[in-house]
């Protein structure tokens, strides 16, 4: 497929699978239980204990291997949840307009403006202690305020589809509406809904980690990154030389999110023609001559070497397509 | 101005759902609000207070849900939020009104700074289409993906712990020994170079998107005939790389409002590692002591706050689209 | 005649580089007259906007110049404008060639007023001019176009169609430039005003003198309009003769199948002929001749040697050049092409 053959989404697709690779195998390649006593308190890393130990003499390794999971899940259930929020609310207020458009664009416009994280945050303050280590319920919760960006995305671009004369079609011949949305609109949407699915996963991952940093949700159970990131912080672990302990996790996040944001920016371009390198890439430049990449307003002259000259009259070209 | 009238209407709107959530909230979690407060002070709250608690949330005093609404209303427009639990005996206002000042000159300086350079820098890599300056972009995009509070935990670290060049080793937000709040330079000067770092931090993470999006809007605008006019009218290249950035940038600021959610988000964490005492602190803290009417006033607060800075978005876009003002 | 003001000689334009490169523009020679209007017609796709944008510099991505050059007789003396770097080109833009684009809803800056887009090319190249001198002459400018003073406060999307090409008039005579190069500037346009714009345009050219490239697909057009036309075909100039000698005795394949093309509003009805077949794919053009699939005179010559733009080679005094090999030594071109010199009612084909 062409999206592969652009280099930013292959090395977000690597680095992806590398996480999921951790997520599914972590826990079962780690050495020890998370919080698990098996050392000395912070022990550097040595072959024993690959990444040291925390202040309570846990084995870092294993913490770091068994945080991959729950990240991965929450950060992708709340993606689907809030990608089909966003599909169904969106898509209904483009085609349907009028006073259902009005309401569902208010409704996404307030979600919108609300302030997520604190929001999040008081909603977790109130809930019952045996709660907050659900999973599920984290990620249902997070995607309450990850749906409203793409389902604004998505109803204007269903505005404009509709407009289409395929639509108009469509209802002329007598296809009922939930008939048309999903066989003439969705199918053209799907990039949109890719790179919003792709955006909301990121948002919902930061979002968690941050939750947990935070102590909003439990923090030993689920086991995760952000686990790590809590303890480590409040533990003081980068002045008492466990800086692997919240380096680690730190880290994979952000590798994580970096992954996430580089398959997004692929399928922008694939989404925006004019977003990719067009004809003139830097390599053909220079091999003409010329120093970097034309600016608008001014068509660079290149003369054709004497040979190509040569054969004047000969409009025997056959050439393949040039982007 | 018919723009902004709607707009607005949709702010009154939102602040509204805003408070009924707000409102509603404590009473749907399974429980009485004043017990679980009451349980997490360790029974330590005289009568009075625990009197002035159920005012406050109506529990007990057999009104309806409704009737307590109102009131709750009442008291939010007399500019009562409440008593703080764990800072009894102040009230929520007093509490926050300390807070938010630091809070405020923090996250809208950086914020701004942000955007400023975001976008500056985003319409030259989108000017330049193909040349280095493209390798920004998955730099900056690297440090957006970066947590803010991993990203703040590495410069304190590293800045100020050990290297002593900022003074944020102390975790406060100016030196309280040496220093008292006022308009004078020794607190001035303090209270800026503690400030510093965190705004560093909030730039750092946040600039990225909107380098990002900047460019993105810019090389779609070069595409556009204008542009091209521009350029064979023989205008000066700054002058044209103008024309086309004014186009540009105003997709970046209707965006504001969801760039704005982030950059509170960050700045929350931010503050909760340099312990700097502005309103992220402050919640962080009332969520740790189940502090509620401080979370909710904090949070009505946060999302006020929000509103106005949208409302600010919204008229500057206003401004700078005359498209806009066509009476519709 | 009148001097030239702007020799095009053997350009060539590609799309893309290298063995991928699609040859937009081949091997185009022609020549501007000061004061006079040059039509270029041709179909979608034939390379005539490419041809002008190369010449202005003004090609975007991935257009490249591969040959040629174009020489502007400016103030300064004969300059090849290839071989002028960014500096220079800039400096005589707008002020000795300027360009009217094709949709003026697109060509106007959307975010500022109309008064701003006229006065910023003052700034730029004027630089003695005051504050209110760059406005007095941004709205006598209006006035030449027939707009009223006030809307040099408007915005573009608060006038209507008419108003913004004429804008793009006006704006693009702001330094009363040589050379105007107009692209299918009314294309856009409902008839009547089209009409208008084209009259407005001939007293601006008495007043103030300038030379005109006008490119359009409606060669019918171009009568009134044009002191001589080009026609060009899959990215060549297949005839360049004086417009009334073109129209009534053209020497070329495609140009007659053009002319018969446009039905007349007066006289019998006659049986269209058109031109069988489409315009090529410039990736895969035939052999030889370009238009030899389509032409209704092609011998077997026609798709071994592809022709070149020459004189005609039995009125070679003429002042007309046509690529086409009937009408070179050795061939007899058909009677349809070898008219001369019949009036207009004989044919029958004016508008």
């Amino acid at each position: 497929m062409r999206i592969l053959r652009n280099r930013k989404t292959l090395v977000g697709l690597i680095l992806l699978a590398v996480f999921v690779f951790v997520g599914v195998f972590g826990p079962t390649l780690a050495p020890y239980p998370p919080l698990e006593l098996v050392g000395k308190p912070w022990e550097s890393p040595s072959s024993a204990h690959w990444f040291g130990t925390t202040q309570e003499g846990y084995d870092v390794w294993s913490q770091f291997l068994n945080g991959a999971r729950s990240i991965l899940i929450v950060s992708f259930l709340s993606g689907v949840i809030a990608t089909a929020l966003s599909v169904i609310i969106g898509v209904a207020a483009g085609y349907f307009g009028g006073l259902a458009d009005n309401f569902l664009s208010m409704l996404a416009n307030i979600f919108l403006v609300l302030p997520a994280l604190p929001f999040l945050i008081v909603i977790n303050s109130y809930l019952p202690a045996g709660n907050k280590a659900s999973t599920a319920l984290m990620a249902a919760i997070i995607s309450v305020t990850g749906w409203a960006w793409g389902a604004r995305v998505l109803r204007s671009q269903t505005l404009s589809l509709r407009k289409r004369d395929f639509v108009d079609a469509s209802g002329i011949i007598g296809e009922r509406a939930w008939r048309i949305i999903l066989f003439e609109i969705v199918p053209n949407l799907v990039p949109v809904i890719a790179a919003s699915f792709l955006f909301t996963t990121l948002y919902a991952m930061g979002t968690y980690v941050a939750l947990t940093f935070v102590g909003a949700v439990d923090v030993n159970s689920p086991w995760s990154w952000g686990s790590m990131l809590f303890w480590s912080q409040s533990d003081q672990a980068a002045e008492s030389g466990g800086w692997v302990w919240f380096a680690a996790p730190g880290i994979a996040v952000a590798l994580l999110g970096t992954a996430l944001a580089l398959l997004n920016f692929g399928i922008d371009e694939f989404i925006n023609p004019r977003l990719r390198a067009a004809g003139l890439t830097r390599k053909g430049l220079r091999q003409a001559g010329l120093g970097r990449r034309s600016t608008l307003g001014l068509t660079p002259v290149v003369r054709r070497t004497a040979a190509a000259a040569a054969a004047p009259a000969d409009p025997t070209v056959i050439v393949e397509e040039t982007v | 101005m018919y723009v902004l009238a709607r707009r607005l209407v949709f702010y009154a709107v939102t602040a509204y759902v805003a408070i009924t959530v707000n409102f509603f909230l404590p009473h749907m979690m399974p429980g009485d609000p004043v017990e679980t407060m009451i349980a997490s002070t360790g029974g330590q709250l005289d009568s009075r207070s625990v009197e002035a608690l159920k005012a406050q949330f109506g529990v007990g005093t057999g009104q309806s849900l409704w009737s307590q609404y109102w009131h709750y209303w009442g008291q939010l427009f007399q500019g009562d939020l409440g008593i703080s639990i764990s800072k009894y005996p102040s009230t929520v206002a007093q509490t926050i009104g300390s807070a938010l000042w630091w809070t405020v000159i923090l996250v809208g300086t950086a914020t701004v700074l942000s955007f400023i350079f975001g976008t500056l820098i985003g319409a030259l890599v989108g000017w330049r289409r193909g040349s280095v300056l493209d390798s920004v972009l998955p730099v900056a995009t690297f440090f957006q993906a970066i947590p803010y509070f991993f990203l703040a935990t590495v410069l304190l670290y590293l800045f100020a712990e050990k290297s002593h060049i900022f003074p944020n080793a102390d975790f406060k937000s100016y030196d309280t020994n040496n220093y008292v709040i006022g308009w004078n330079p020794g607190f001035l000067g303090s209270a800026i170079s503690h400030a510093l770092l965190p705004a560093l931090t909030i730039v750092i993470a946040s600039i990225a998107g909107w380098i990002v999006g900047m460019r993105n809007m810019m090389v779609t605008t070069m595409d556009e005939d204008y542009v091209l006019v521009a350029q064979a009218k023989g205008l000066p290249k700054g002058r044209v790389i103008y024309y086309a950035a004014r186009n540009a940038v105003l997709p970046s600021i209707s965006s504001f409002a969801n760039a704005l959610s982030f950059v509170v988000a960050g700045s929350l964490l931010t503050e909760l590692v340099f312990s700097y005492q502005g309103i992220g602190s402050l919640l962080l803290s009332a969520v740790q002591s189940e502090d509620y009417p401080l979370i909710q006033g904090i949070f009505l607060i946060i999302t006020f706050a929000v509103l106005a800075a949208n409302l600010f978005a919204d008229t500057v876009y206003v401004l700078l689209d005359p498209r806009t003002r066509q009476e519709a | 005649m009148n001097a030239p003001v702007l020799e095009i000689s053997d350009l060539s334009v590609d799309y893309g580089f290298g063995p991928d490169a699609v040859h937009a523009v081949a091997d185009a020679t022609l020549t501007l007259r000061s004061g006079e209007v040059l039509g270029l017609a041709g179909e979608s796709g034939s390379g005539k906007s490419t041809l002008a944008y190369a010449v202005t510099r003004l090609l975007r991505e991935p257009g490249v110049i591969t040959g040629g050059s174009a020489v502007f007789h400016g103030d300064d003396g004969p300059r090849d404008l290839f071989e002028m770097d960014g500096e220079e080109i800039r400096a005589l833009r707008w002020s000795q060639i300027s360009v009217v684009f094709q949709s003026a809803m697109n060509s106007l800056n959307p975010v500022f007023t109309v008064g701003n887009q006229l006065t910023d090319v003052l700034r730029a190249h004027r630089r003695g001019m005051s504050r209110s001198e760059r406005r007095a002459r941004a709205a006598e400018l209006l006035d030449m176009v027939g707009i009223t003073e006030d809307r040099l406060r408007s915005f573009p999307h608060e006038l209507s169609g008419g108003m913004r090409q004429r804008v793009m008039i006006a704006m693009a005579l702001a330094l009363e430039p040589r050379v105007l190069v107009m692209d299918e500037p009314t294309t856009a346009l409902d008839v009547v005003t089209q009409r208008e714009i084209l009259q407005e345009l001939g007293g601006l050219r008495e007043r103030l003198g300038f030379a005109v490239l006008f490119i359009t697909h409606d060669l019918s057009l171009l009568v009134e309009l044009a002191d001589s036309i080009a026609v060009m075909y899959a990215g060549r100039i297949v005839e360049h003769a004086p417009a009334e000698a073109l129209f009534r005795t053209p020497r070329h394949p495609y140009t007659e199948g053009l002319l018969n093309s446009f039905p007349a509003l007066h006289g019998e009805r006659v049986v269209m002929t058109g031109i069988p077949g489409s315009p090529p794919d410039l990736r895969g053009l035939p052999a030889g001749c370009s238009f030899n699939p389509r032409c209704a005179h092609a011998v077997d010559a026609c798709k071994e040697t592809a022709p070149r733009l020459l004189p005609i080679s039995w009125e070679p005094a003429e002042p007309r050049r046509a690529a086409c090999l009937l009408q070179t030594d050795g061939f007899q071109a058909p009677a349809s092409l070898t008219r001369t010199g019949l009036r207009a009612e004989e044919i029958g084909s004016t508008r």
